[in-house]
């Protein structure tokens, strides 16, 4: 078990850089999600933990020794790879017990430690076959057990379940939190998954071009995005984001308006939807439903604006249509400011915003 | 475009059947020849039924030709030779894939180019290196008057000296090089995801420990379709023995089956060289009948 410290990583691949300066510590036993598209430089930068690409500048420090110019296995971190990387020659007990071989131990001690990893992950009966004649599910268990064997300080998820169907998934989510929260040991998970990382983080990191635009635990980036890209990255239905003003008193209006020109965030379960007009609801012509069974999602447009609004509940004598006129109420307590050239979130005191 | 039709499907199998017709024909005609006596074979024309001299000729082929030992030779030149092939041809694609090192590519085409530069091209450098290996470094010294040096200093005259020739090394040694078993691993070790790399490296597997542990055992196939083949090929190598072996106890059987050929003046006993000719056909047919489930496998495609 350990801390792993990351200070002001960079990597360049042939001058193009493609991390750009990523500092990041991460506690003892914590389990660390890191999020974004594709492209975002999180595989590189787990990869760089690990020693599998070599850090152009700055530095990784795991359990305070600096690993950069040491070779992945003295780093002491195991990786689950996304395509499972097992060895298709050996079988299951080889594939798990193979970095003990390496190390020199002893059969005898060896076959045991096989048998108990394999034991804690359910797959014992599985121990004389084949990587070929397995279930993805089954396969990801060996994967795991094998970087669960050699009992390292870092454990490192490099997108382990996005070859795995949705059921399954979901299942594995909750045996490696189990895994996690048994054996303790620091991990950290990549995916672009954003359930997958709300769900298993004790930390978010979210990813953008090479650069962290937000570090917090899955609550408060959800509650508190810390920019426009985090903001519609997180929650599905995506957010809506509306053009507007802030004025000096802090009053939000949407549209254009005196005051500073910003963003308006809001989500599309905040947004209320209503029959009739009231003061200051705006129109919304429905284009598209989507039934998800424990409520709608509204597609529609709202003047010149695009909206999603998302429904809980809701009986089928009610459900509106395609091509039906409804309004929607903001409240105007639950919006996100963000900046128009910087996307920075733009923090007002509550107090402020309740007075409108 | 698969098409079923049964005309179509009689065509295809007459055209099969006649191309089975011409390559068969020949053996048949040999085997048939080497169960003749000396008037039947002689005739014009030859007979075209088996005759019951069959075993008596093999016999006499055996032993005017002394293919016993030949034969063993041969084994164990081609078996060699197969067997440095499969070896070297892993170890330099291991290299060409896996590394990145000054003169990557040099050493890539350097490779390449060999292709155009078989046996029969190079035969007469190949002979002297094989005839004193140490024969360039004693061109290097000559040149370079350094030997010139050593005498007038010493009055030792430098002379290397390492003869490969009547040896298995000499058979063996200067033929185990090959591009295309090198490219034949290089395609396959393409093929291989990074992350099986990346997991031995996580598993502190070394470069040679991945070598031998991941790569070989995933390349078997592939190293029993180059083996068979270049069994086949070393087996039927006539002119690099030839070269080589000028002792009678180092020949091959292929080059043996010349002193079963009549000679222009000497009795014309062809049935005794189709004999001979039969037994020495014999081992690599069956290495390839006995390898041949693997060997197609390796050919086509992938174990996955």
């Amino acid at each position: 078990m350990a801390e792993v410290a990351i200070r002001g990583v960079h990597k360049s691949y042939n001058k193009v850089p493609t991390v750009h300066g990523v500092d990041l510590s991460i506690a003892d036993g914590e389990f660390v999600v890191l999020l974004g598209p594709s492209g975002c430089g999180k595989s590189t930068l787990l990869r760089m933990i690990a020693g599998l690409e070599e850090i152009t500048a700055g530095e990784i420090a795991i359990d305070g020794t600096v690993v950069n110019a040491l070779e992945p296995r003295e780093r002491g971190c195991a990786m689950v790879f996304q395509n499972y990387a097992l060895y298709p020659h050996m079988t299951v007990a080889e594939n798990i017990g193979y970095a003990l071989k390496v190390a020199g131990t002893r059969k005898p001690e060896r076959r045991a430690r096989v048998a108990a990893v394999a034991q804690s992950l359910g797959i014992a009966e599985l121990l004389d076959r084949k990587p070929g004649t397995l279930s993805g599910g089954q396969r990801q268990r060996v994967a795991i057990g094998r970087a669960m064997i050699r009992e390292p300080k870092v454990f490192l998820f490099d997108e382990p379940l996005s070859n795995l169907d949705a059921k399954l998934r979901a299942q594995m989510r909750i045996e490696i939190r189990r895994l996690h929260q048994r054996l303790g040991v620091t991990s950290v998970f990549v995916t672009h998954d954003q359930v997958e990382a709300m769900t298993l983080a004790d930390r978010l990191v979210v990813l953008n071009h090479g650069r962290i635009e937000q570090i917090g635990t899955p609550t408060e980036v959800y509650r508190r995005p810390a920019s426009r890209f985090v903001a519609g990255f997180i929650g599905a239905p995506a957010m809506n984001f509306l053009t507007g003003t802030l004025a000096a008193d802090g009053r939000i209006a949407i549209g254009s308006g005196a005051g500073t020109p910003v963003t308006i965030g809001v989500r599309p379960d905040e947004i209320q939807l209503l029959d009739a007009p009231l003061k200051g609801t705006l129109d919304f012509e429905i284009e598209l439903v989507e039934e998800l069974g424990t409520g709608q999602v509204f597609y529609g447009r709202s003047g010149e604006m695009e909206m999603t609004v998302m429904r809980n509940g809701g009986g089928e004598a009610a459900l509106p249509r395609s091509g039906q006129r409804l309004f929607l109420k903001i409240p105007m307590t639950c919006v996100h400011l963000f900046e128009v050239e910087s996307g920075r979130r733009i923090d007002l005191p509550p107090s402020r915003l309740a007075a409108e | 475009m698969v098409e079923r039709s049964p005309i179509l499907n009689l065509i295809s199998q007459l055209l099969l059947f006649l191309g089975l017709l011409s390559a068969l024909l020949p053996f048949a005609i040999i085997a048939i020849a080497a169960s003749h006596d000396l008037r039947t074979v002689n005739e014009v024309p030859m007979p075209l039924t088996p005759g019951p001299y069959f075993w008596d000729n093999i016999v006499e082929a055996w032993n005017r030709a002394d293919l016993g030992p030949k034969i063993v030779n041969s084994i164990v030149f081609a078996a060699g030779v197969a067997l440095g092939k499969v070896f070297i041809a892993a170890l330099t694609a291991f290299s060409i894939v896996y590394f990145r090192y000054w003169g990557k590519m040099v050493v890539f085409w350097a490779i390449f180019i060999t292709l155009m530069l078989p046996l029969e091209v190079r035969i007469v450098p190949t002979y002297a290196v094989a005839a004193n290996v140490l024969s360039p470094y004693q061109a290097l010294l000559d040149i370079s008057g350094i030997t010139w040096l050593v005498r007038q200093a010493t009055g030792i005259e430098i002379a290397l000296k390492w003869g490969l020739l009547n040896s298995y090394t000499g058979l063996i040694l200067p033929l185990i090089a090959t591009a295309t078993g090198t490219f034949l691993y290089r395609q396959f070790f393409l093929t291989l995801p990074d992350e099986l790399t990346e997991a031995a490296r996580m598993d502190g597997a070394g470069a040679i420990r991945f070598f031998f542990d991941v790569l070989l055992p995933l390349s078997r196939t592939n190293m029993a379709a180059l083996g068979t083949i270049m069994f086949v090929w070393a087996w039927n190598q006539y002119l690099w023995p030839l070269l080589v072996t000028t002792d009678a106890a180092h020949g091959t059987a292929v080059t043996q089956l010349k002193e079963l050929i009549p000679q222009t003046n000497g009795t014309p006993d062809w049935h005794i060289a189709m004999a001979g000719t039969l037994i020495v056909m014999l081992p690599p047919l069956v290495v390839v009948i006995f390898m041949q489930r693997w060997f197609v496998r390796g050919l086509v495609a992938a174990e996955k």
